[in-house]
């Protein structure tokens, strides 16, 4: 078995009296695209935010490129890429100022950075935009920026968490294929989403509702959990999830 | 050693330059609060609008209101006949100031009896009618001089004090406020700029992706300090520069250790502002925040009333505002024209401050959400 690139062992918040995220178990193997999927407020925000050390955790335990959560916040974030649901880079800076300023923040350094910046700027073929400031892109455009901030560094992990939210299909579908490549040259990700159609592009899923998890496998697993035969994963996780709530 | 601040600060520069409204408050406040602090702001009241009741009407009473008018305290608007009409001008607030002579008043002075003239000021502004009360007890007793020597055969008074008013032989309001201006100013907007510093990217969810990159805290708290240092010294130059054009405010002292001092002095405002960024939740909170710390510091600094004047209390709150001691050093070396061997109390404690300062609030910052 190969060494895990996200493990959690009962992970658990509590803000207040509500508990978002109750006695998660997960292991995320290396390479994989996996989907978390479930509806607001299910947890899949607070997860992530856990796993990137955004939000400690209450209870329970967790690792990421076999580094504790907990223990060893600072080195865990050298090794992950982010990208927050809200567009979170710098709206009053141009696209390279973006990338020059997170390139920097990253550690690359003169010749090293400017190879790495133009690697990711034709891996997105974001060359044309580049003098533009980030506030003025659109929506596709600004995710595309915000996985180039966040690939800088080559993250051992990515976590994206709806990173297609407000974006048109065709950016969609050119972003997932972006994914799929990363994956291939052995980066792990982690995103949430809310389509369908993006959740059968992982490798596996875990299915989330009011906190908890209740279904993980392939997207196939998952929809054979409901009996198989026609029926789609849509279906699959709204029968889950009213199983779950009643 | 800190290899984040650099880029953090060049981050922080592009994102002032391009605030439009930031730099227009940073630029034109400077100049327009010392027009309004410089010209407006007069604590030597002259001229008080004054009215006359005169129920003698002889030589002397004309003579003893001149001396009142000639004092340049007093200006007499009008004549008045009755008592009542005197009264009534105060009330309404057209006269801060009445006198009265009364009919006897030349036959009282012929006979060598105590004349009596009656001054009324209207208190209800202590600091005008102070110096009306000042002006008149002045006339009295020039005149109760004159009377006794000319009686007692004497050339002069007895005894005549010289009083030398050093460092500000003029006595001028703007040589006393434009310095001290210096230090409101650089608090007020330094606090506040560095207050909506964390907070800002906060709201505006762009601090989430900044914390999962391995910039640590100190990094971050210096990057968001430096751009505005610089900011900070060019606001004291415009300051000083009109207040010595416009004003003719003198510059005595050794400049370089001003803005040597001035450095220590803005790092700690601009730590103070990220104390409070890390203290609130949202922009409007660090600015009512930060407008709660500038009355104090415009109050019991010394900027404008004077710190001996305050009960004990007061006196130790305002010691524990950097610009109590950094007016020191502002007047110090500007109008004194002293130097560190007068200073260094001050230098410590405004390091300490800075120091301190800067710790509590990398201390305070949690590279977290929660």
């Amino acid at each position: 078995m190969t060494s895990a690139a996200v493990e959690t062992h009962g992970l658990t918040r509590r803000f207040g009296a509500v508990t978002a995220v109750r006695d998660l178990s997960l292991r995320i193997e290396t390479g994989e695209v996996f989907g978390l999927l479930g509806p607001n407020g299910s947890g899949k925000t607070t997860t992530i935010r856990m796993l990137c050390g955004l939000l400690e955790p209450s209870a329970g335990t967790a690792s990421v490129a076999g580094i504790d959560v907990a223990a060893a916040p600072e080195q865990i974030k050298l090794r992950i890429g982010y990208m927050s649901q809200r567009f979170g880079l710098y709206e009053d800076l141009t696209v390279a100022e973006n990338l020059a300023f997170y390139g920097g923040i990253y550690g690359l350094r003169g010749e090293a950075a400017e190879r790495r910046t133009a690697e990711i700027v034709a891996f997105l073929e974001i060359g044309p935009r580049l003098g533009q400031l980030a506030g003025q892109l659109s929506g596709g455009w600004k995710q595309r920026l915000a996985l180039g901030c966040a690939l800088l560094h080559r993250p051992v992990v990515l976590f994206l968490d709806e990173p297609t939210a407000g974006v048109d299909p065709a950016a969609r579908r050119n972003f997932w294929q972006a994914i799929h490549d990363l994956a291939r040259a052995g980066t792990t990700v982690l995103v949430t989403t809310h389509y369908m159609d993006e959740a059968e592009r992982c490798t596996r899923l875990a299915m989330m509702s009011g906190g908890h998890l209740i279904a993980l496998g392939t997207p196939a697993e998952v929809a054979a959990q409901v009996g198989g035969g026609g029926r789609t994963l849509e279906d699959a996780f709204i029968i889950l999830q009213e199983r779950d709530e009643r | 050693m800190m290899p984040r601040l650099w880029p953090m600060f060049v981050k922080e520069f592009i994102q002032m330059r391009r605030d439009r409204l930031t730099l227009m408050i940073v630029t034109g406040l400077p100049v327009l609060q010392l027009l309004l602090f410089g010209y407006a702001i007069q604590t030597d009241v002259r001229h008080l609008p004054t009215v006359v009741v005169d129920e003698s009407r002889t030589p002397e009473s004309r003579d003893l209101i001149a001396a009142f008018e000639n004092t340049g305290s007093f200006t007499i608007i009008a004549r008045l006949d009755g008592r009542e009409a005197l009264d009534r001008a105060l009330a309404r607030g057209t006269a801060a100031a009445g006198i009265i002579v009364p009919a006897d008043y030349p036959r009282q002075l012929l006979r060598g009896q105590p004349a009596t003239v009656q001054v009324v000021v209207d208190a209800a502004d202590p600091l005008s009618s102070q110096s009306g009360l000042a002006a008149a007890a002045g006339v009295a007793q020039a005149r109760n001089l004159a009377i006794l020597s000319a009686a007692a055969g004497r050339a002069g008074p007895p005894l005549e004090a010289r009083v030398r008013p050093r460092y500000n032989p003029g006595l001028r309001s703007a040589t006393f406020i434009v310095p001290g201006l210096v230090g409101v100013l650089l608090t007020m907007t330094m606090v506040l700029i560095t207050a909506m510093a964390i907070v800002r990217e906060r709201e505006r969810g762009t601090l989430e992706q900044l914390i999962v990159t391995p910039i640590t805290k100190t990094e971050l708290m210096l990057g968001k300090i430096t751009p505005y240092i610089g900011v900070g010294l060019v606001q004291m130059t415009t300051v000083l520069l009109v207040g010595r054009v416009v004003f003719d405010v003198p510059l005595t002292g050794n400049l370089l250790l001003l803005y040597a001092v001035a450095l220590i002095f803005v790092i700690a405002s601009l730590s103070l502002g990220l104390f409070i960024s890390t203290l609130v939740r949202t922009q409007q909170q660090s600015m009512q925040v930060s407008f709660f710390i500038v009355l104090p510091n415009i109050l019991l600094s010394g900027f404008m009333f004077p710190r001996a004047a305050m009960p004990l209390f007061f006196q130790w709150v305002g010691l524990l505002l950097p610009l109590t001691h950094f007016l020191k050093v502002l007047r110090g070396i500007l109008l004194k024209g002293v130097g560190v061997a007068a200073l260094w109390p001050e230098i410590v404690i405004l390091a300490a401050f800075a120091g301190g300062l800067i710790v509590l609030a990398v201390r305070r910052f949690r590279k977290t959400l929660d």
